[in-house]
């Protein structure tokens, strides 16, 4: 089947009723094998036991960007090449990605007790993940006070374009910046600075919050498919009413 | 006369007259400066130390206020409509309407920034500094808000919904604005950087803020 067919929806609700239940499954594996393996990975020798928050902590902030990112690319489906899903599928994102980030500043904050001392500080890459927080909110804010969907995603749409300037903000805010915060130590030039034997885990857990984020993401847009069905067929029904 | 020295002259004719909110920002500013002292006590060392950053905060809030208007009124009378169909491109008509608002509320908060820093017992010599932070910033402000401004009326929204959208994307603008009127008053970090780079902001947003607003009102008033 072509690529091109997954923008009738209802073939594109055909293919994710038939991929979900083993993306979940591939999910649930994912994360056994990455739990598992954060486990029995060894204690930091300056964190001690703590440094298994990074475990969550990271997936979760490659994920809250991600989001947005998807968003940017769903944005410029939606106004540039006005594919019908890509609305879907950036409304879809928001709510996820949000969660994502909600989830890294947490286990952040919880992690920076213990270790910094404090559960923030207001440095560079934790002030700007908390923006990246505020967008999503004013994302979502957009999509609850827009009455007709169409308009609201348009809306937010270049919302999620002017945000994705935050991105590399984030990015390279522990370069820029002094901060607080580690700088990169996974993906940096000259290699990983992890041990493999912490890296290996982290990296299985990535894939498996990466699973999750894909499969909450399709589910996220059937639902949002079929409520637009819902909608359309009570406009329907109260018109009918009406004449 | 060029469609943009006509419309400049329109909105400004129309925010300077009776039923234009030109000066309302800068009364706005006035008034949150002086609740500040009452909320934290009437300290004149730590009034002195925060002073800059209370008046940023103000000076922000102020234009976020005036924001509203930008578009608003235009859409209701259905001038913008005309404006859109214009010989202009829609980016410029913006970008014009933008500069316009930034005369008639950006500016008038500049100007009494100085008398509001005395109040807030920054010296004297040092009121120009801030001045001028506010004079490079501002503009950042008025379009960056004009985003949020297009997307709320592309909406029939107003009002919270443009200070929660618009709010975030100042955070930049806010961080170096206040960063470089800190070093000039107090130091010891150098002006230059943030200055130059609040400089840099304002410029950016002069160029990407008509060109996402425009976009947001061809999508949302079609």
């Amino acid at each position: 089947m072509p690529v091109i067919d997954l923008a009738n929806p209802t073939r594109f609700l055909a293919v994710v009723n038939r991929v979900l239940p083993w993306l979940i499954a591939a999910t649930i594996v994912l994360f056994a094998v990455g739990l598992f393996g954060a486990m029995k990975a060894p204690d930091d020798y300056q964190q001690g036991a703590t440094v298994k928050i990074m475990f969550l902590h990271v997936p979760a902030a490659w994920l809250g960007m991600f989001g947005w990112a998807l968003m940017s690319i769903a944005a410029l489906g939606t106004l540039v090449w006005r594919h019908p899903l890509a609305d879907v599928a950036g409304k879809a994102a928001a709510p996820i990605g949000a969660a994502f980030t909600f989830i890294c500043l947490v286990t952040g904050s919880l992690w920076g007790r213990p270790t910094w001392g404090t559960y923030w500080v207001w440095d560079a890459r934790l002030t700007s993940m908390l923006v990246l927080l505020l967008l999503y909110f004013g994302v979502l804010a957009l999509y609850w006070t827009a009455e007709e969907p169409g308009r609201g995603a348009r809306a937010a749409a270049v919302l999620s374009l002017v945000g994705a300037v935050n991105l590399p903000v984030i990015k390279f805010s522990v370069d820029w910046w002094n901060t607080l915060h580690q700088p990169a130590s996974v993906f940096r030039m000259g290699g990983s600075t992890i041990d493999p034997a912490i890296l290996t885990p982290l990296l299985i857990m990535a894939l498996a919050f990466t699973f999750l984020f894909v499969a909450l993401h399709l589910a996220a847009m059937r639902n949002e498919i079929l409520r637009r069905r819902v909608r359309n067929m009570r406009l329907i029904q109260a018109q009918e009413l009406h004449a | 006369m060029t469609p943009f020295r006509a419309l400049l002259l329109r909105d400004m004719r129309l925010a300077l007259r009776v039923g234009g909110g030109a000066l309302m920002g800068a009364l706005f500013f006035l008034i949150v400066v002086t609740m500040t002292p009452f909320a934290i006590g009437p300290d004149l060392a730590l009034l002195a130390r925060i002073g800059p950053a209370i008046l940023w905060l103000g000076a922000l809030l102020a234009s976020l206020l005036a924001l509203d208007r930008l578009f608003a009124t235009d859409h209701e009378d259905g001038s913008l409509d005309l404006l859109m169909m214009g010989p202009l491109p829609l980016e410029l008509s913006i970008a014009t309407k933008a500069i316009a608002h930034w005369l008639t509320t950006g500016l008038p908060l500049v100007v009494i920034a100085p008398l509001l820093g005395l109040m807030l017992n920054v010296e004297l010599r040092n009121t120009g500094w801030l001045a001028l932070t506010l004079l490079a910033g501002t503009p950042a402000l008025t379009f960056i808000g004009l985003i949020g401004a297009a997307l709320a009326v592309a909406l029939r929204r107003g009002g919270l919904l443009l200070a929660v959208l618009v709010l975030p994307l100042t955070v930049p603008v806010l961080i170096f604005g206040i960063a470089a009127a800190n070093a000039a008053i107090i130091g010891p970090t150098p002006f230059g950087p943030p200055f130059t780079i609040l400089c840099a902001l304002s410029l950016a947003s002069l160029v990407l803020g008509p060109i996402a607003a425009a976009a947001a009102l061809r999508h949302g008033l079609e």
